[in-house]
């Protein structure tokens, strides 16, 4: 009698199973890529000048950019991306499970994740670092004047370990404030809460001119309390993907060294400079080793522009960040943005 | 004769309170004692201070520029402008911007469909058609094709990844609801069985189901699944989530149907026995229809609460309406402070939805209690 019911039961998995589509991984990485047609990028949810969706739904940032870099230099063209976008719990089971073959999303790297995510990182693409920031009424000009005061933190963030570690190194006996969304820190510290406000330095910026009554009532203090090398992430176990993900950063780097910019990269092509020859492919196939053909980086640039255009269009003085290069500056200018040879 | 009894009329009973019109209603709703009219003071107080403040902030100041820098203006109030910049986005989510016409048609013929069904007028074989039909005709505009099929239209692929906002919400909702009702019913069955087997299987589900979030279930749908499967084998991210939120909905609501179940008097079944009617005769024409009427306040509630559990596939990066709101706002540095003004909006969307529903099950328990009453 009971037969018909688990009939039913056992009908509708199967019928749900039947809905199954087939294709999709081909082993190695850049082959379902090729295959696919398409790089899948995990991106943020929401993160001004690194990814952020406009109000058509198109997406913009430093982050992004770098996946478009990288597909325009697989594939030949920036928009076969299909962006991810991903909250900070869901990004490394994302990727780990193959539902982003890259995670391009604001990812600190640290020891841990390198050594226990079964993931690698790439290369650096922002040097953050935490910072505090406070009212110019408070008259506070150095990180270390903060002793004893209560300062707005989110709480579950490395941020707020740091914050700990910095109050005992320099037994400053700080306050935190703990809150569990970015909003209700930054709500209470304009409220008059806490007298700083403590996230990473990208983040103040954005806070301070945005979300500040008056922006000049407020500084963000110059020293940083960590380190935080931002980057993409890819899987382990597929060197091809990880090598050309690592070289297009470096060759995003290598065309601000050498002055090649989306503008002129055709016109780079004639350039005499061996360095130059060697970036765009006229002289040397620097993309055959890496599975790809001469022109990849040529391509990469002319969707992008080199690193510094990126920095400058998505978090610099052209964006509403309006961030200072400092540490992202290339090294021969005083930064720490130093690419490899390409050749 | 001394007993006579002799007619005397009693004075005049006093006229009844009257308990129609505004004042008594005030006297018996709001100052009927010293306990209620110290709550009136205080809620009313409350009230004046408020509510002028909200309409202040709300209406009279507020702006309905798209000008993000002349909202920052100061004493301006409410900032509408972006619902009216971001509206798009919040509620058709990721879906690319120039085919968004197709969601709009597809819910509109979805919400036609749902309250087509609620209709009595429509209720017959040619619904079941009608479901057929506007369900392959919403995956015909949504995704393009009907698993391959149906490629005639011209219209460009949109993966499931990219559905979002109110579309996904309500495909979510309906296909979870509609294909959790036949499980539950199954299973709130099985668990009163006879045998073993069946009752510990539907034992289990359910104790299973139930002792874990609906977040944890979505997240193995969506990122430990496709780790077990072999290489080369993907389902469609959405199936494995409607999937989830389905099985997952169905335990709940096996509960709230078996408590219906266990209500019904045991002479009912006799009764049914005795008339010679099999074991699913007796479910179905006797045992179901007066269970399942008792219990319609748990169903709907269950429905409703689904109905807003679609919001948690922000997990699986699917975006729904609340999902797309966040996506919308929080990376653009000019809006985000408006976020409020944004989430009054999707409030409002969800708020007609639900308490429609709600609406909609006080009829039904109307018609239901007809037989009642006598």
């Amino acid at each position: 009698m009971f037969k018909s019911g688990t009939k039913i039961v056992l009908g509708t998995l199967v019928a749900a199973g039947a809905l199954a589509s087939i294709p999709a991984h081909a082993g190695k990485t850049v082959d379902a890529i090729k295959a696919r047609g398409q790089v899948v990028c995990g991106v943020n949810t929401g993160l001004a000048g690194f990814s952020q969706a406009d109000s058509a739904g198109a997406w913009s940032g430093l982050d992004v950019d770098i996946c478009k870099a990288i597909a325009a230099a697989t594939l030949g063209d920036a928009n076969k991306v299909k962006w991810v976008p991903l909250n900070a719990q869901q990004r490394f089971a994302a990727l780990q499970s193959g539902e982003v073959d890259i995670l391009s999303r604001n990812t600190t790297f640290s020891l841990t994740r390198d050594a226990s995510l079964g993931l690698h990182v790439t290369g650096v693409t922002y040097y953050d670092g935490q910072g505090f920031m406070v009212t110019t009424k408070s008259k506070i000009k150095d990180a270390k004047q903060l002793k004893g005061q209560t300062v707005c933190v989110q709480s579950g963030t490395t941020t707020e370990k740091n914050l700990t570690d910095f109050s005992k190194a320099n037994n400053l006996n700080i306050k935190p404030v703990v809150f569990e969304k970015v909003e209700a820190a930054t709500g209470a510290y304009f409220s008059g809460r806490c007298v700083a406000y403590t996230t990473d330095a990208s983040g103040l910026a954005s806070v301070r001119n945005k979300e500040a009554k008056n922006p000049d009532e407020h500084v963000i203090l110059p020293q940083l309390i960590s380190k935080e090398p931002l980057g993409p992430m890819v899987r382990r176990g597929d060197d091809e993907w990880l090598a050309i993900t690592k070289w297009v950063i470096h060759g995003l780097l290598e065309a601000e060294e050498y002055g090649v910019t989306q503008a002129n990269v055709d016109q780079m092509k004639s350039s005499t400079d061996p360095v130059v020859q060697r970036l765009l492919g006229t002289t040397e196939d620097t993309g055959k080793l890496l599975g790809l053909d001469k022109e990849w980086m040529a391509r990469a640039i002319k969707a992008v522009g080199n690193y510094g255009e990126i920095f400058e269009k998505n978090v610099g003085p052209k964006s509403a960040l309006k961030l200072p290069r400092g540490a992202n500056n290339l090294w021969n200018k005083g930064g720490l943005m130093y690419a490899y040879p390409i050749r | 004769m001394a007993d006579t009894i002799i007619f005397q009329s009693k004075p005049a009973r006093e006229a009844p309170i009257k308990t129609e019109g505004l004042v008594p209603w005030v006297k018996t709703n709001l100052f009927a004692n010293w306990q209620s009219t110290v709550t009136t003071l205080v809620v009313g107080a409350l009230l004046l201070y408020y509510v002028p403040q909200f309409i202040n902030w709300a209406i009279l100041t507020a702006t309905t520029t798209t000008n993000a820098d002349a909202c920052r203006a100061d004493g301006v109030g409410a900032c509408w402008g972006v619902v009216k910049e971001k509206y798009r986005l919040i509620i058709f989510g990721r879906y690319p911007f120039e085919e968004q016409w197709r969601p709009l048609v597809a819910t509109l013929l979805m919400v036609g469909l749902l309250v087509a069904s609620c209709t009595r007028y429509f209720w017959s074989k040619w619904l079941i058609i009608g479901w057929v039909v506007v369900l392959s005709a919403f995956f015909i505009l949504m995704y393009g094709s009907l698993f391959g099929y149906f490629d005639v239209f011209g219209l460009t692929k949109v993966t499931t990844d990219r559905w979002g906002g109110l579309p996904l919400t309500i495909m979510l909702a309906t296909l979870s609801i509609v294909l959790c009702f036949p499980v539950a019913i199954c299973v709130a069955l099985g668990r009163r069985s006879n045998l073993p087997a069946i009752r510990t299987f539907c034992t289990i589900y359910v104790e299973l189901i139930r002792g874990v979030p609906l977040i944890s279930v979505l997240f193995m749908a969506s990122f430990m699944f496709p780790l077990f499967m072999p290489q080369g084998v993907t389902v469609d991210v959405l199936i494995r989530v409607v999937v989830g939120v389905t099985l997952f909905a169905a335990a709940y609501m096996a509960e709230v149907i078996r408590g219906g179940l266990q209500a019904m008097p045991k002479g009912q079944t006799e009764a049914a026995a005795s008339l010679g009617l099999s074991y699913w005769q007796t479910q179905f024409k006797i045992i179901l229809p007066q269970a399942l009427a008792m219990v319609v306040p748990g169903i709907m509630n269950n429905f409703i609460g689904l109905f807003k559990d679609t919001s948690l596939v922000y997990i699986v990066s699917l975006y729904e309406l609340t999902g797309s709101l966040g996506l919308a706002l929080n990376s653009d540095a000019d809006w985000r402070p408006y976020k409020l003004e944004g989430y009054l909006f999707i409030v409002s969307i969800y708020f007609v939805f639900c308490f429609a529903m709600s609406r909609y099950s006080l009829w039904i328990e109307k018609q239901l209690n007809k037989s009642k009453l006598r």
